[in-house]
């Protein structure tokens, strides 16, 4: 018998659980529990902060705002990746994944003439319009192999190295949609493998960036794995799923260049497309600053539901034992399934199993701000379990 | 250890587009505003710490102070929706309830075309979107058709055409002489296009000319039309700003659809509610009938899809709240009234000053152009001058943005244009 699923498994525990204080942080849902979409309170904070300095509403560059550029390239890259450092990417804000995914296409169009486009088969469902409507030639890659219900690595493989040299390879950096199955590490090594020897051009859609694993920097690792490699790559980048702005249409296309110069220079190709598209960009809920001056539009950086905790399996487990605090057994916990009553009470349990059961450091990945009040209990239990 | 590889694909080979250099050698600029229009003067211009500099380039609105300017009928709008969760994407509701408060703009409230649904109107990109969007529709439903233009017109007109692949040729409007409509010129290049041509309009404030056809003129050029079968398509990016009514600058394109013209119209709402960075527009096509209405909407939703899927909601719901409301509306018609009237009572200003300075130069096209712009007629080494002298940023065709003089800076422009133009 296989072993319980390291999230769904936490579930299953859960819901066999009959005591009353039960609390359910394994798996990461985004839906209230009247399964309704969450307005990020950040975002209506941050769009209050707004409404009271009274920012205006003047065009953005054609580029966009040029701290969400940073922000959204340092998201996706880390902001130590040597391709930052050294300012190989180009980065044009994008209206959402599509915006962005357009203004790769008709690039393509323009400066790789004849180059086709790789898709994944199936992939979603707009992607072929997109190149279409570009005028890009695409085919199809095999992915998705009913048979196991899983990827058909073989045939991916086979079909990249078949593409003419120099093509687009079109991948899903996550959370492949429709599927929800993306390759292993070593599966993108070699895909990696491939690509690079056929000369071609990889080409990341990243729309779901932290709601793959819970871990922005996990669900990224795929693209760095092509960036570390030296290769230019082209990733468009969206926010609608990630940061519940679909609405808005906020998102990003980046092209990592072998020099900062050329990115320079692709940056300005890529204005060139996007004005006789739409001018500039939208600018509502990009960047707020409040009265004192903290920027709120870096809140990119600290989204997520998960928290790692920095219990170790011990106290783990001493919070679903003694708490029936149901978690994963690497201290992460999903504050989607938090409610303000029950903080407290994870607060008791939390500090609980760090004092009474043996660990090393507590020490935080990052600070999901899902709720306001979130970053203040962070600090507080910060506080009460930081040895000092 | 990380290489670079030689990458064989040659992004290395992609050359710079000038126009859109960014000025990353200009620290703590980052935020630079870029219109194609006059992108490296623009960046000079905030590089200059003169405080006597005037911006004059960008058809962008700006107080007494030279500030940007949030309407009140804004502010109230975004009141209302704060606090409002709209995480999905627009709904049909949402977007019907744009489209139809935006034509009725257009075609006046009580039209038939209205009560009938006689119309595909779809939400855009502000202005640049819905030219856009009419551009890829024009060159896949009419493949073989081109696209006339004004001599001269909004530079990234020319752009947005081509990049949805129709062909491009000019007409006569602008008498460099006259400062004035070049209007023999623009009838026979009318009457000589072949029938059933597509041309772009500007139905009121004209880009960059500020000179605009009179009633009369616009009733004989409609009558041409419908002569010749041609297709207008107006771009109205200035409604409200030509003569400080908002009804009245629409006349030019009821007039053409009295006389039975069919007609597209791109509507922004970018400058008249200074909602520039929210990219709100309107894209409208008259059909026969309903019927044909819900096929051309249809195209046109298609093409949208596969640019940007859906347009950012949160300017959308400040237009639609604050047409549909009788009291926002009628306080946006008000503060449309008073941008327009500053602007002309500074046109009126700046060139009694040039007047009383004695120049030797005929200055009456200052208030005879209307609208955001005056085309001063300046050359292009007056205009460089009045860059390097006195720190006054304008296009190099001599177009200047009105919205950048302010009673503060008025008699130093006009000293200065005078000291430039002087000999002749």
């Amino acid at each position: 018998m296989a072993p319980p699923d390291p999230i769904l498994g936490v579930s299953e525990a859960f819901r066999a659980d009959t005591d009353v204080k039960k609390l359910n942080l394994g798996v990461g849902a985004y839906r209230t529990e009247e399964l309704q979409p969450y307005v990020l309170d950040v975002v209506k904070k941050a769009e209050n902060l707004m409404l009271e300095r009274g920012e205006n509403k003047e065009y953005l560059a054609i580029e966009g705002l040029a701290a969400f550029n940073k922000a959204t390239a340092e998201l996706l890259f880390g902001a130590d990746n040597p391709v930052i450092k050294q300012q190989r990417v180009a980065t044009v804000q994008g209206l959402s994944g599509t915006g962005s995914l357009r203004l790769a296409a008709a690039f393509i169009e323009r400066y790789f003439p004849g180059a086709q486009v790789l898709i994944s088969s199936p992939t979603w469902g707009n992607h072929k319009n997109i190149f279409n409507d570009a005028r890009v030639p695409w085919s199809e890659y095999r992915y998705y192999d009913p048979k196991t219900v899983g990827l058909d690595f073989e045939g991916m493989i086979s079909d990249i190295k078949a593409a003419p040299e120099g093509s687009f390879i079109l991948l899903h950096g996550c959370a492949h949609n429709p599927t929800g199955i993306d390759p292993t590490p070593e599966q993108w090594e070699k895909i990696s493998d491939v690509i690079q020897e056929k000369n071609h051009i990889p080409f990341f859609d990243v729309a779901y960036q932290g709601f793959a694993s819970g871990s922005l920097d996990a669900d990224a690792s795929s693209v760095r794995l092509f960036a570390a490699r030296g290769m230019e790559l082209f990733i468009a980048q969206s926010y609608s799923k990630n940061l519940g702005l679909y609405a808005e249409r906020i998102g990003a296309i980046n092209v990592v260049c072998s020099s900062a110069d050329a990115a320079a220079r692709v940056k300005s190709q890529l204005k060139r497309i996007a004005r006789p598209m739409y001018s500039n960009p939208s600018c509502s809920r990009l960047s707020a600053k409040d009265k004192s001056g903290k920027d709120w539009s870096f809140i990119l950086k600290q989204i997520g539901m998960f928290s790692f905790t920095g219990l170790n399996k011990t106290q783990s487990e001493n919070m679903t034992n003694k708490w029936h605090v149901y978690l994963t057994k690497d201290g992460r916990i999903s504050l989607a399934g938090l409610s303000l009553a029950k903080c407290e009470y994870l607060a008791d349990a939390i500090i609980d199993s760090y004092h009474n059961k043996f660990c090393n450091n507590v020490h935080w990945y990052y600070i999901p701000v899902s709720f306001d009040w979130i970053l203040d209990l962070g600090s507080w239990i910060l506080d009460c379990t930081n040895p000092s | 250890m990380e290489e670079i590889y030689d990458s064989p694909l040659k992004l290395h080979s992609i050359s710079m587009h000038d126009e859109y250099k960014d000025s990353t050698h200009f620290l703590g600029l980052a935020e630079i505003e870029d219109y194609s229009s006059c992108g490296m003067s623009l960046r000079l211009f905030l590089l200059t710490l003169v405080p006597t500099k005037i911006n004059l380039g960008v058809g962008a609105y700006r107080d007494d102070e030279g500030k940007p300017v949030v309407l009140q009928c804004v502010k109230e709008a975004e009141a209302k929706i704060a606090g409002c969760d709209f995480l999905e994407s627009v709904s049909s509701a949402v977007s019907s309830k744009l489209v139809e408060e935006s034509v009725k703009l257009v075609y006046g409230k009580n039209s038939d075309i209205i009560k009938e649904g006689r119309f595909a109107g779809v939400q855009a990109l502000s202005g640049t979107g819905a030219c856009r969007l009419f551009a890829e529709f024009q060159r896949r439903f009419y493949p073989e058709s081109q696209i006339y233009m004004t001599d001269p017109t909004w530079s990234n007109h020319h752009n947005i055409w081509r990049d949805a692949l129709v062909p491009e040729r000019t007409f006569h409007y602008y008498h460099p002489d006259s400062k004035g409509l070049d209007f023999s010129a623009l009838l026979d290049d009318v009457k000589n296009a072949p029938d059933g041509s597509f041309f772009l309009l500007h139905p009121c404030a004209h880009n960059p000319t500020g000179v605009d056809p009179t009633e009369e003129q616009w009733r004989e050029i409609s009558y041409l039309f419908k002569v010749k079968n041609h297709f207008p398509f107006f771009d109205m990016a200035y409604q409200g700003f030509a003569s400080g009514d908002l009804d009245r600058d629409a006349r030019s394109i009821q007039i053409f659809v009295e006389d039975g013209n069919v007609i597209g119209c791109a509507q922004s709402f970018a400058k008249n509610m200074g909602l520039y960075g929210h990219r709100v527009g309107c894209l409208n096509v008259l059909c026969n009938d309903a019927k044909q209405a819900v096929a051309i909407k249809s195209q046109l939703q298609q093409i949208a899809r596969a640019m940007y899927s859906s347009p950012p909601i949160h300017g959308i719901l400040l237009v639609s709240g604050i047409l549909s409301d009788p009291n926002m509306k009628a306080l946006w018609v008000k503060e449309v009234k008073a941008m327009a009237n500053r602007i002309q009572s500074l046109r009126t200003t700046l060139r009694k000053s040039l007047e009383q300075l004695s120049s030797p130069l005929n200055w009456e096209h200052i208030t005879n152009q209307v609208g955001m712009f005056c085309f001063s007629g300046l050359t292009p080494e007056q205009v460089d001058r009045l860059l390097r002298e006195f720190h006054i940023y304008m296009t190099l065709d001599g177009r200047m943005s009105m919205a950048g003089v302010t009673t503060g800076n008025v008699s130093y422009l006009a000293n200065a244009i005078h000291e430039v133009t002087k000999f002749g």
